[in-house]
């Protein structure tokens, strides 16, 4: 599903975020990325979102050379095969969470009531379809990362890549959210998963570990699963 | 192994959808920028309109009033000194075979208007007397507001018809027996006032008495002053050339013609390049509007970066958030122009009412007013969507 190999970026001013990093994930994983701020997590995770290009290295999502992709066909393959789960959940305030998450489908070319019955669906999923209606600012706050992951997931992408989603909730709410991560996971979504929480990480199938841009342990490495 | 990635296109409903966006969360934001192309619209449709409604009055007039009036005047001579024309100068001008009526009146300068006899002389108040033909009324397309026009018996009595402005400024509001003024000395009774004459102005000022009461009791000496003939409207130039000699054969060089028509459409005129300057003071305004219209879409982008990297994180393209804030100053600056021409036309319908014009809102006023609109908003709106699109989604994200 994704793969990285000899992947670097480097940023003006002599900043380099990864170093040579290769990762293989591979379909119906979940992975947990971990290490100190500033290793470079959200960098790879934006890079294997495709929403950043490496400044060397090949990147790999679901077959397609990222690198071989114009703008348009990255955008098609994030609108169809990748879902983002953000620390700040990024919901467009005064609107419903309905329509927040109908949005997730703007740009796949369904007309309106299609998106808007899948939206429901997704809703239904994470279980605020009692909540349809509501605004960001009348859900709480594991309500609303719920809702997020609703979008991400209502166009049924095979990848869901999230960063710390679970960074701004209290524990109870960042539980449900796991376990929302976890029945994806279980009906077949590669997920990956950017956590603070050694908990969290402590409970997922894989983990990977970052430090200075590089990988410096993957527990499927150990195991000998890659 | 992998199949084509293309991204969908966007429905119009949904660039539609999308565009409206930053209007429904800042809808007095967006109330003021489109204000402000309303304002320039308006400014133009409205100096349009205005202008084309009293050009159209103007027209009206002309049409009911005739453009074949010839006013003939004795002028002056060569000294410097009232010219006079003979007294049979009427007669002579009814010979003109084009000619189709004639009629004349004569200034009595020596008699002074007054409301009474109490009033100084020396405040004549820019009236003046005028002794005139029965047939008046009928050659200038005059009409009365009040009483009645002079007639067979009327004109050999102390009886007067007033213009407008001399009944005004003698406080005469209607004709009638109780009604009175005092002309050179004399005790004269109003009976009737006139409307303003559009093709004799002077006349507005001036106290209409008969011609053979001028003569008895005013000391006129019967000389007309004004001649004012009605000619065939084919034949208008050839009847000018021949009208001054007519009309005072020894001394032709001393007579003035004009065909007050032309001052009416000369004056039309002058208001046309007035109307001119006032179009450019509204394309100002309109161009301000737009630059209102900029600076909002520019902020817009500043302060929406995050969504525009969660709309590239949901597959948007770069075309499509293009798009997006294009659509979004189109409809601000369209719902600006679209609000300009109702203000434009509620303000030129409101004025010509008023008036009494008949109301004019030329629809190519209205539709260039509605292109220059959306010109304006693609315009303003291109550079922030380019910066829109350009952004990295990463960095857009980034931001709080
Ligand atoms: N746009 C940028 N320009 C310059 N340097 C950047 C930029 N983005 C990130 N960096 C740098 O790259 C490095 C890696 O950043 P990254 O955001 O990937 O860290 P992280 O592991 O996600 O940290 P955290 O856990 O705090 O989110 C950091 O040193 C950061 O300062
Ligand atoms: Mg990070």
């Amino acid at each position: 599903m994704i793969s990285l190999t000899d992947v670097s970026k480097s940023y003006p001013g002599g900043v380099t975020a990864l170093a040579s990093v290769s990762l293989e994930i591979r379909r119906g994983e979940l992975v947990a990325i971990v290490g100190p701020s500033g290793s470079g997590k959200s960098t790879m995770l934006n890079t294997i979102g495709t929403l950043d290009r490496p400044s060397g290295g090949t990147v790999r999502i679901d077959g397609y050379d990222v690198s071989k992709l114009s703008d348009n066909q990255l955008s098609a393959l994030r609108g169809t095969r990748i879902g983002f789960v953000f620390q700040h959940f990024h919901l467009a305030a005064k609107v419903s969470a309905l329509d927040n998450v109908a949005d997730g489908l703007l740009y796949s070319g369904l007309p309106l009531s299609e998106r808007r019955r899948r939206a429901r669906a997704a809703l239904d999923r994470v279980g605020l379809g009692h909540r349809i209606d509501h605004e960001p600012h009348e859900l709480s706050g594991g309500e609303r990362q719920r809702v997020a992951i609703a979008r991400a997931v209502a166009g049924d992408p095979p990848l869901v890549l999230a960063d710390e989603p679970t960074g701004a909730l209290d524990s109870v709410s960042g539980a449900g959210v796991m376990e929302l991560l976890h029945d994806l996971h279980g009906s077949g979504t590669t997920i990956v998963i950017i956590t603070h929480d050694r908990e969290i990480a402590g409970s997922l199938p894989r983990q990977v570990r970052m430090r200075d841009g590089r990988i410096v342990a993957d527990s499927a490495a150990l195991t000998g699963v890659a | 192994m992998t199949a084509p990635l293309a991204a969908a296109r966007m429905r119009p409903r949904d660039v539609m959808r999308v565009g409206a966006v930053g209007l429904r969360t800042r809808p007095m934001r967006a109330f003021l920028s489109a204000l402000g192309i309303a304002i320039g619209i308006a400014a133009m449709i409205g100096v349009v309109g205005i202008s084309s409604s009293s050009g159209a009055e103007l027209d009206r007039q002309l049409s009911a009033l005739g453009t074949n009036l010839l006013t003939v005047s004795s002028g002056q001579t060569i000294l410097g000194e009232e010219a006079k024309m003979p007294v049979d100068a009427e007669a002579m001008i009814e010979r003109i075979g084009p000619v189709q009526a004639v009629s004349a009146i004569g200034e009595i300068p020596q008699a002074k208007v007054y409301r009474s006899e109490q009033i100084a002389a020396a405040q004549t108040g820019g009236l003046t007397t005028y002794a005139v033909r029965l047939d008046l009324p009928e050659v200038l397309g005059a009409t009365l507001r009040s009483g009645t026009w002079l007639n067979a018996a009327t004109q050999t009595y102390p009886a007067v018809v007033l213009g407008a402005t001399t009944a005004e400024r003698l406080g005469v509001s209607a004709a009638g027996p109780d009604a009175q003024v005092v002309i050179g000395g004399e005790r004269f009774t109003v009976v009737g006032i006139l409307e303003p004459v559009a093709l004799a102005s002077d006349l507005d000022t001036g106290a209409l008495v008969g011609w053979p009461i001028a003569e008895d009791v005013l000391d006129y000496d019967g000389h007309p002053t004004t001649l004012y003939t009605r000619a065939d409207e084919t034949r208008m130039e050839a009847v000018r050339s021949v009208l001054a000699g007519t009309a005072n054969p020894e001394a032709s060089n001393e007579v003035d013609i004009s065909r007050p028509s032309d001052a009416l459409a000369a004056k039309q005129a002058t208001e046309q390049a007035f109307t001119g300057l006032l179009l450019g003071v509204g394309a100002v305004a309109l161009i301000v509007g737009g630059v209102g219209v900029a600076n909002t879409m520019v902020i817009s982008v500043l302060e929406r970066r995050s969504e525009i990297g969660l709309r590239r994180s949901l597959g948007a393209t770069r075309g499509q958030i293009r798009t997006q804030f294009l659509a979004e100053s189109l409809l601000l600056s369209a719902m600006g122009g679209a609000g300009g021409v109702c203000i434009g036309a509620v303000v030129t319908t409101g004025y010509a009412v008023y008036k009494g014009w008949p109301t004019i809102i030329p629809a190519e006023a209205t539709a260039g007013g509605l292109a220059a609109t959306l010109l304006i908003g693609a315009v303003a709106g291109l550079y922030p969507a380019i910066r829109a699109s350009r952004l990295s989604p990463t960095e857009a994200l980034a931001t709080p």
